[in-house]
C-alpha cells in the first residue's frame, strides 16, 4: 500500500503535539505524491474529537485509542498497539518526531518490523534509487536527506528493501499548514480490552515534573545568535542586551551550548530548533551545516565574525570581519542613537 | 547482580578533519582521533553506582568496533568495570543501526545472564538514539531511555529520574531492564591508580561473529536496510553579501537601514 503514517504525539495539555501537525503537513503531500492515504495513530486518554484536528491537515483515517494506561506516554502500551496497527496497515511510510517520545518509540518499532529508520531528517522526498552494485532501480520510494557527521556533509539514506520506510524529523523542521478546512477523514477505534494488560506492568511512573515552556525562541522575528566564537557566558550577556534592545531573542549553536553558555532550549540547528526570523545576526558562529539547517531561511541575516572565510558568510547578507564582543555593545549603542 | 554496559569508541566529532569522511560516504575512522563515546561513560557510572549498592555485582562492558577498540574496555576496568570484551569481526563492517543493535543483541546473550544494560543514549559520531531501544527489543526488555539519576535499587526493581524536554519523569521497572543515560547523568569517576597497575598486563578478550551465533544474514551491509544513496558535500547558496568595515560610521549606518525598512 502507498500509504503514510503518522505517529502522533500529544501535548501536556492533550492536544495533538506541533511537531505531529508538521508531520502530518509533509506526510500529505508525500502520499498525495504516492496516490496513497495518509493516515494518523492517537494513543492517549481522554483523546475524544482530537480527529478532527487531523483532518484539517489533510489526513484521510484517523486509528484512535482511548486508555488511561496509554497516558502520560509510556513505551510498552503504545507499542503494542503502534505496532499492531502498522503490521495490519502495511504504511508505506511511517512518519515519527525526533522528540523524547518518537525518538523512544521509532527504534524499537524498526527492531520489531526489522525495517530502515533514519533519524532527523531534514528533508524528506519520493524518488528513485539505483543500486550501485546490482543496478536494481526502485522507484517511488522515499530519500531522506540529514547533515551528518563533522557537519560539512548531508547524506540521503535509503531504505529500498524494507517497508515500512520510516523516518524521524525534529520539531520545526517541517511546515505546518492546514490543508482544507472540510476535508473529510475517518475514524477507526483500536479496542485496548485486555491487550495492555502485561505491557502496562513493565514500567510504571511513579512522579512527573513538567514545567510550561519557559524559553521558546520559534516564534521571536529577531534572533540574536551566538556560537562558540563568543567565548565566554559572560560575552553572550552581550548577546541579550543586544537582543532586548531590538526586541529579539536569543539562539545559539550546538557548541556554545555544549560550553555551557547559555540553556539548551536556545539551541538553533539540526538537533535544536528551526527558525525563519526577519533578522538573525549572527555572533561568532563559524556556519557548520547542522547550524545552517536551522536558520538558513531567515529573511535578513547579518554575521559577525573574526574569520573573513567563516562557511556562515555565503549565506548572509551583510558580513562584518570582527569581533562580535567588540561590535555588539557598538550596535546597542548605534541602535540607541538612531532612535533618538 | 549482573550488570553488561555497552560502550563504543567514537571519532571525536569535534576534532573533525578534512578526510574524515570516505568516497562512499562511510566515515574514515582511521584519520580520526577516537574517545569513550560521552554519554556511554555516563551510562558506566550509572552502573557503578549500583554496584557501590548491590553487594557481589559484576559489570561487564561490551563494545563493538576494530580490535584496538579494547582500549574502551581497559579504560572501563580501570575506573570500575570488573571484565569485558571487544566484539569485532570484518563481518560486521557497514553495520546501521539495526544490524548494530542485532549483533550486539546476541553478544549479551553470549555473556550469559543478566539484571541490567546500561548504554549511552546515542553516541556522538550518528547522533540517532536508536541501538538501546532496538536491544531492549529484541532482548524482550522494557526499556527506560534518557536516564539522568539513579534514584534506588534493589534485587527486584530499580527506580530512574528521566530527563525530557520540558521536565523529568520518575519511573519504577522490574528487573531486567534497558537504560539509556543521558549527557545531564553524572560524570564518571576517574581510573583508579592501583586499577591500572592492577589490571595493565590482564589481556582484553576478543569475540567474532562465530563467538555470538548469529543469523549471519542479519549482519554488516546485508543486514542493514538502510543505504547511503550518496553524500553532497554542502555548497552554501551564495548571496551577494555586502562586507561591512566595522567602523562607527557604518555600523550605525546599518542599524539606521534596519530601524527605516522596519525589520527592527
Amino acid at each position: 500500500m502507498n500509504n503514510v503514517l503518522v505517529y502522533c504525539e500529544l501535548s501536556e495539555q492533550n492536544r495533538i503535539a506541533d511537531i505531529s501537525l508538521e508531520l502530518c503537513t509533509k506526510g500529505r503531500q508525500l502520499a498525495t505524491q504516492l496516490q496513497g492515504r495518509l493516515q494518523a495513530v492517537v494513543l492517549g486518554h481522554k483523546v475524544e474529537g482530537l480527529e478532527k484536528q487531523l483532518y484539517l491537515y489533510g489526513v484521510d483515517e484517523v486509528f484512535m485509542a482511548d486508555d488511561e494506561r496509554l497516558a502520560p506516554y509510556r513505551t510498552l502500551p503504545h507499542f503494542e498497539l503502534l505496532s499492531a496497527v502498522i503490521k495490519e496497515q502495511h504504511p508505506d511510510i511511517v512518519l515519527f518526531g525526533a522528540t523524547s517520545v518518537g525518538r523512544d518509540m521509532s527504534p524499537r518499532i524498526a527492531s520489531y518490523l526489522r525495517c530502515g529508520l533514519t533519524a532527523d531528517c531534514t528533508t524528506l522526498e519520493i524518488g528513485s534509487h539505483t543500486d550501485a552494485k546490482t543496478k536494481q532501480t526502485y522507484e517511488n520510494i522515499l530519500l531522506q536527506m540529514r547533515p551528518a557527521f563533522g557537519g560539512n556533509i548531508v547524506a540521503t539514506i535509503v531504505s529500498p528493501e524494507t517497508r515500512p520506510q520510516m523516518a524521524t524529523v525534529r520539531e520545526g523542521v517541517m511546515k505546518k499548514e492546514v490543508l482544507d478546512a472540510t476535508y473529510k477523514g475517518s475514524l477507526t477505534r483500536i479496542a485496548t480490552d485486555g491487550r495492555l494488560d502485561k505491557a502496562d506492568k513493565a514500567v510504571r511512573i511513579i512522579s512527573r515534573e513538567i514545567k510550561e515552556q519557559s524559553i521558546n525562541i520559534k516564534p521571536a522575528s529577531i534572533i540574536v545568535a551566538g556560537g562558540y566564537g563568543m567565548g565566554s557566558k559572560e560575552n553572550f550577556q552581550l548577546l541579550h542586551q543586544l537582543a532586548d534592545a531590538i526586541g529579539g531573542e536569543v539562539g545559539a549553536t550546538r557548541a556554545a551550548i555544549d560550553a555551557g553558555f547559555t540553556e539548551s532550549e536556545r539551541q538553533i540547528g539540526q538537533t535544536g530548533v528551526t527558525v525563519r526570523p526577519k533578522l538573525y545576526i549572527a555572533c561568532g558562529i563559524s556556519g557548520a551545516i547542522q547550524h545552517t539547517a536551522g536558520m538558513e531561511e531567515s529573511g535578513k541575516i547579518i554575521s559577525i565574525n573574526t574569520d573573513p572565510n567563516a562557511p556562515i558568510n555565503s549565506i548572509a547578507d551583510i558580513t562584518i570581519v570582527g569581533d562580535a564582543v567588540a561590535i555588539v555593545p557598538q550596535l546597542i549603542a548605534c541602535y540607541n542613537n538612531n532612535l533618538k | 547482580m549482573r550488570i553488561i554496559v555497552l560502550a563504543k569508541q567514537v571519532p571525536d566529532t569535534r576534532n573533525v578533519g578534512a578526510n574524515a569522511m570516505n568516497p562512499n560516504g562511510t566515515i574514515n575512522r582511521a584519520a580520526l582521533p577516537t574517545v569513550f563515546n560521552p554519554e556511554d561513560l555516563k551510562a558506566l557510572e550509572m552502573a557503578l553506582r549500583v554496584k557501590n549498592q548491590m553487594p557481589n555485582t559484576t559489570v561487564t562492558v561490551i563494545t563493538m568496533g576494530p580490535p584496538r577498540a579494547e582500549e574502551i574496555i581497559r579504560d572501563a576496568r580501570n575506573r570500575g568495570a570488573d571484565d569485558g570484551f571487544v566484539l569485532s569481526d570484518a563481518r560486521f563492517a557497514g553495520s546501521d543501526t539495526l544490524a548494530t543493535s542485532y549483533a550486539l543483541a546476541q553478544a549479551i546473550r553470549s555473556a550469559g545472564d543478566f539484571d541490567l544494560v546500561f548504554c549511552g543514549r546515542q553516541a556522538i559520531d550518528g547522533d540517532t538514539a536508536q541501538v538501546g531501544p532496538q536491544i531492549a527489543e529484541k532482548l524482550g526488555l522494557p526499556q527506560i531511555t534518557y536516564a539522568e539519576a539513579l534514584e534506588s535499587v534493589s534485587e527486584q526493581e530499580i527506580v530512574i529520574r528521566r530527563r525530557l524536554e520540558q521536565g523529568v519523569e520518575t519511573v519504577c521497572a522490574a528487573l531486567p531492564v534497558l537504560v539509556t543515560v543521558t549527557s545531564a547523568a553524572p560524570d564518571c569517576r576517574y581510573p583508579h591508580a592501583h586499577r591500572l597497575l592492577r589490571f595493565a598486563k590482564t589481556p582484553v578478550e576478543v569475540r567474532n561473529a562465530d563467538d555470538v551465533q548469529p543469523d549471519f544474514a542479519r549482519l554488516g551491509l546485508a543486514g542493514s536496510p538502510t543505504k547511503v544513496k550518496k553524500v553532497d558535500n554542502v555548497v552554501l547558496a551564495h548571496k551577494d553579501n555586502v562586507h561591512l568595515e566595522p567602523t562607527e560610521d557604518n555600523l550605525n549606518e546599518m542599524m539606521k537601514n534596519l530601524i527605516n525598512e522596519h525589520i527592527i
